[in-house]
Order: structure tokens, then C-alpha cells, then sequence
């Protein structure tokens, strides 16, 4: 039984790892826009395993995650860029740019440690709009970000003198640029889900979700719950700012207005619809929610020609109502999301859980 | 063995505690009973320190605990047993006792411990897989109380172990009470069900609009004419 089980995993990483490699070339064909879109997917979906841990494991609802990923974003362009004429390495902006977004991170979730619910939802709301009208308006006195503007000409990722921008030649085959992104962030995407796939059933996951369970219990079990509270964020920060950078880099241009409101309600749309607080739920829900606007975009029309000979309806408006009717109806039919949690297992392994 | 002086709890103007003494010796049950709103629960919970106490001392095995954060108190050694249970309903029963061992890293006992909660409590090995959110009120009691033990305490601490639940579960959770204290366990418990309180405790204080009215013997107070006309409704 476990020889066949092993079996059966086996061939399943071997077909993930060749469908892996395989995507981008596939996804070309339909134009490199396509390659993009599916960039921006593994962007989401750190996003999304980002603010899994705060809203997912932690329970903690936050309405400002996207001013994590700004944050990571405008460290990267500001300290790779003509802006202030630097131009550092990734090794050096990356971890710099985590580590301000969790800097932030904790700068929110220290003075909304004792707020639950909709109360923290506001203030995260707040937060995330004000670093937004921050970044909008830093140009004065002091030229920090450029203000509505944005930062232009960002350096790409490079290692050396490997670029990610523009297509290079390997073993006879031209890649272009998108697609190297994608097996950078195919690489970064598999070690963050290691990371939350450890967390999760670490100390420290079983201590998040002790106060999402019962703040008091928590406490009573020996759960320094502040502590513990400002790690989710500080974490969940951590990996908005990871994306944010690479965002930056693969876009060679960041604005304020890249980083509103409703960048931060569908991050939490897809950890909600994928299914709260379990990973491969979350990563579904981010590729599915990134993935079907776009499908919906350049599908609806030509689906209209080919049924009723011309297009009787602005795709763009019908693609919003199809996506809005779509989330509605998943809430209503699988309220828990699409992907939830199993209820846990019996016997041994639930015993084992208390070693 | 807890030592507390003089203790005061006040909710903005609103004064719950009004500067009582009382003190829990090694190895004893000492029940605190009273009306509702006497004072009992905010004065477990500023023992735990789930709440602050506006004056006074709290002292436990000689330590003065009044000041530390809510988390440290089990490191010390006191386990409480939250009011309305306060299990983690969306984990497994077996999670919720492996949480009360959190602050613990010593493996072979916390198994050693899991055994002895379940042979207290029969059913929760029925369970041991089960959401804790699925179980009965009564069974989520039983998960509150073993879980404390999962700390392995040297005080126990019960807010309401009796509340909304049905005659029979407040019955065996009461056995279960008492064979843990029969065990050696140290237990203070809170508890609006007098007549249960004085039958499975050593001594006892009556508390009455904040303050300590009545202390002494359980058996001698449940005989005690006043006690019995405004506590047992006779």
C-alpha cells in the first residue's frame, strides 16, 4: 500500500515538474501576454499564502495587505533605478525589501493588537490607504517617489550579467523574458509554500491558530499573544514585500495606483474563495481569480461572434458581471471555499499532534 | 499555597472586588460561591490575569504573580479553566489537549499525561479525532478541564465548571473534579451551584456583592442556616 502510495507521488511531481516547465512555452503560444498573465499568478499567489497567514492561520482580518507589496515594490525601484541613481544587486534589495515591508508590518500590527473583526478591518483599511496617498504624494519637499508619476526605467532582476529582461538564447532556444521570470518565480513560489507548509504545523502555526480559535484560551495555554500577533503580520508583511520587489523588477515600473483598495480585497477574495487557512486552497483561489478575468477578457468576445455573429455586449462589462456572479455563487454553494481544510484525520496522527 | 491580599477589581467605576483576603493551601479545593455578579469570575480572572487588578497581592508558592503577563501564570504553575468553556472549536479534540501542553517540550510525559486526561475522561478518547466545535457542551467542559491538566498545574483553577449544562453532565463533571483533587491536585473553584461547590470542596468563602461574607468548612457552611436560605433555596 504505502510502495504504491509512493508510487502515485512520485509520478504526480513528475508530472507537476514537467507541466511546470512545460507552461510557459505552452502559454506562449497564445502570445507572451499569456506567459505575463501566468507570471502574475505566481505573484498572487504569494500574496495570497502572504496574507493566508495573517487572515488564514492567525485569524486576524486585514483590508491593507496590498501596502505590503507596495512597500516591497517602491524598496526595490528606489534602490534600483535612476531615481536615486542606485542600481543594487538582488541579493542586497530583496531581504532589504522584505525587511522594511515587515518593519511595516508590525508598525500595523502593534497598535491593533487588541482589535478583532471589523474593528481591524477598518484600521487596515486605513493603513493600507494611507501608505497608498503616502507614495502619492512623497515628491514633496523631498522627491522620495516620484508621487502619481510613479518610478520608471526599474532595473530587471540580474544575476551577474544574466538579465530577465529581453530574450536570451539557451541551448539553441530563444526565451524571452516573461518567461524567465516565470521560473524565477516558479523557484521563489515552491520555497514559499515550503515555508508556509512548515509553518503551518509548527509552534508557532499551532500558537495562530490557537488565537484565532479562542483569543482568552490562547492565553491560558501560555500563548504570549501579542507576540505571536505581530509575527503573522510581520511574516505576512515579509512575503507581500518579496512580491512586491519582483513586481517592480519584471514591470520596470511601479505607481500608486498599482497598489488601491481593490488589489487588497482580491487577495483576500482568493484566500477566502480558495479556502481560508489551507494552502493548496489559497494557491488555487490566487491562480483562478487571476486567471479567469483574463480568460473571461479575450474569450468573451470572440465567444459572441462565433454564437451570435457580432458582439452584442461590451465583453469588458460582461467579464466583471460573469466574474462578480461567479464569486457570489461559490460563497453560496461552498461557503467554506473551493479547496477547505479536510476535517482532521482519526486516531494515530491526531494523538501525535499533541507530541 | 495562593495567597491572595486584599485584592480589587473594577471595571471603569463599576467596583467588582472589593479588597477581599483569602488564601488556598497545598493539596486542598477551595470553592468560592455566590450570586451572580457577587464577584467570583473577576476574581479568578485577575488571579490568571486575564484581567487587571486595580490593588492588592497575589502571591503563589511565595512568588508575587500579581504583576505578570497572562501567559506566564501557567508557567508557574496555575491552569485555568476558562468561563464557557473556551475549547478551539476547529481543532481536533487531540489538538486542544496537545495545546494545553504548549509550554511543555517534554515529550514522553505530556504522552504519559494524554493517557491519564483520558482515563479521567472515557469519552474524549471516543474523540480524539473529532472538531472540539462538534461536541456537546458537557464534552467541551471535560476537553476545558483536561486540557488545564494537559499543563500538568500545581493549582487549578474552574470558572462555572457547571454552567448551561444539563443536571447529569454537571454531575460527572463533578466526579471527575473531585477525583482529580482526590489525585492531590490543588483546585480553586468558582461555582453558582452552592450545594455542588460545598459537597466537593474542603473549605469555602461566600462572596456577596464583592466582598467575602462568609469563610470556613465546606460541610460546616452547608449546614449553616444562612447559607442554606440564601444559597441551597431553602
Amino acid at each position: 500500500m504505502k510502495k504504491w502510495l509512493n508510487l502515485k507521488s512520485t509520478a504526480g511531481i513528475v508530472l507537476i515538474t514537467v507541466a511546470l516547465i512545460a507552461l510557459p512555452f505552452v502559454a506562449a503560444m497564445g502570445g507572451q501576454a499569456w506567459v505575463r498573465i501566468v507570471n502574475f499568478a505566481i505573484l498572487y499567489v504569494f500574496l495570497a499564502l502572504g496574507l493566508n497567514i495573517v487572515v488564514g492561520f492567525a485569524g486576524l482580518l486585514d483590508l491593507g495587505y496590498i501596502a505590503f507589496y507596495a512597500v516591497g515594490a517602491y524598496t526595490w525601484a528606489l534602490l534600483a533605478s535612476p531615481h536615486f541613481g542606485l542600481h543594487w544587486p538582488i541579493w542586497a534589495i530583496l531581504p532589504i525589501g522584505a525587511l522594511v515591508a515587515c518593519v511595516f508590518g508590525v508598525l500595523l500590527g502593534s497598535p491593533t493588537l487588541k482589535l478583532r473583526g471589523d474593528y481591524l478591518a477598518i484600521v487596515t483599511l486605513g493603513f493600507g490607504e494611507i501608505v497608498r496617498i503616502f507614495l502619492n504624494n512623497l515628491n514633496a519637499p523631498f522627491n522620495i517617489t516620484n508621487g502619481p508619476q510613479g518610478i520608471t526605467l526599474i532595473d530587471p532582476v540580474m544575476f551577474g550579467d544574466f538579465k530577465f529582461s529581453g530574450t536570451t538564447q539557451i541551448f539553441g532556444l530563444a526565451i524571452s523574458g516573461p518567461q524567465k521570470y516565470y521560473f524565477l518565480l516558479v523557484a521563489l513560489a515552491i520555497l514559499v509554500i515550503l515555508i508556509n507548509l512548515r509553518l503551518q504545523h509548527s509552534r508557532i502555526g499551532r500558537a495562530w491558530q490557537a488565537i484565532r480559535e479562542d483569543e482568552i484560551a490562547a492565553k491560558a495555554v501560555g500563548i504570549n499573544t501579542r507576540n505571536v500577533k505581530l509575527l503573522a503580520f510581520a511574516m505576512g508583511a515579509s512575503f507581500g514585500g518579496v512580491a512586491g520587489g519582483i513586481f517592480s523588477a519584471m514591470q520596470g515600473f511601479v505607481s500608486p495606483e498599482s497598489f488601491s483598495l481593490i488589489e487588497s480585497i482580491m487577495v483576500l477574495a482568493m484566500v477566502v474563495l480558495g479556502g481560508m487557512g489551507h494552502i493548496p486552497g489559497v494557491i488555487l483561489g490566487a491562480v483562478l481569480l487571476t486567471i479567469l478575468p483574463e480568460v473571461l477578457r479575450y474569450g468573451i468576445g470572440p465567444l459572441q461572434m462565433f454564437v451570435f455573429g457580432n458582439v452584442l455586449i461590451d465583453p469588458e462589462s460582461l467579464r466583471m458581471l460573469i466574474f462578480g456572479l461567479s464569486l457570489v455563487l461559490v460563497m453560496r454553494y461552498k461557503p467554506t471555499g473551493l479547496w477547505p481544510s479536510p476535517g482532521r484525520r482519526h486516531g494515530v496522527d491526531a494523538v501525535g499532534g499533541a507530541s | 499555597m495562593l495567597e491572595v491580599t486584599g485584592l480589587h477589581v473594577a471595571y471603569g467605576g463599576i467596583q467588582a472586588v472589593r479588597s477581599i483576603t483569602f488564601h488556598v493551601n497545598q493539596g486542598e479545593t477551595v470553592a468560592l460561591i455566590g450570586a451572580n455578579g457577587a464577584g467570583k469570575s473577576s476574581t479568578l480572572k485577575a488571579i490568571a490575569r486575564v484581567i487587571s487588578a486595580v490593588g492588592g497581592d497575589v502571591h503563589f508558592c511565595g512568588q508575587k504573580i500579581g504583576h505578570l503577563a497572562p501567559h506566564d501564570i501557567i508557567r508557574q504553575g496555575i491552569a485555568l479553566v476558562p468561563e464557557g468553556r473556551g475549547v478551539f472549536p476547529r481543532l481536533t479534540v487531540a489538538d486542544n489537549l496537545g495545546m494545553g501542553a504548549y509550554i511543555r517540550d517534554d515529550t514522553v510525559n505530556i504522552a504519559v499525561d494524554l493517557e491519564k486526561v483520558y482515563s479521567y475522561f472515557p469519552r474524549l478518547k471516543e474523540r480524539a479525532g473529532q472538531l472540539a466545535g462538534t461536541l456537546s457542551g458537557g464534552e467541551q467542559q471535560m476537553l476545558a478541564i483536561g486540557r488545564a491538566l494537559m499543563s500538568r498545574p500545581k493549582l487549578l483553577l474552574l470558572d462555572e465548571p457547571s454552567m448551561g449544562l444539563a443536571p447529569i453532565m454537571v454531575q460527572k463533571i463533578f466526579e471527575v473534579v473531585r477525583a482529580v483533587a482526590a489525585d492531590g491536585m490543588t483546585t480553586l473553584l468558582i461555582e453558582q451551584n452552592a450545594r455542588l461547590a460545598l459537597e466537593s470542596s474542603q473549605r469555602a468563602y461566600v462572596m456577596e456583592s464583592g466582598e467575602i461574607s462568609l469563610n470556613g468548612e465546606s460541610t460546616a457552611l452547608l449546614h449553616d442556616p444562612k447559607v442554606r436560605a440564601a444559597y441551597l433555596g431553602e
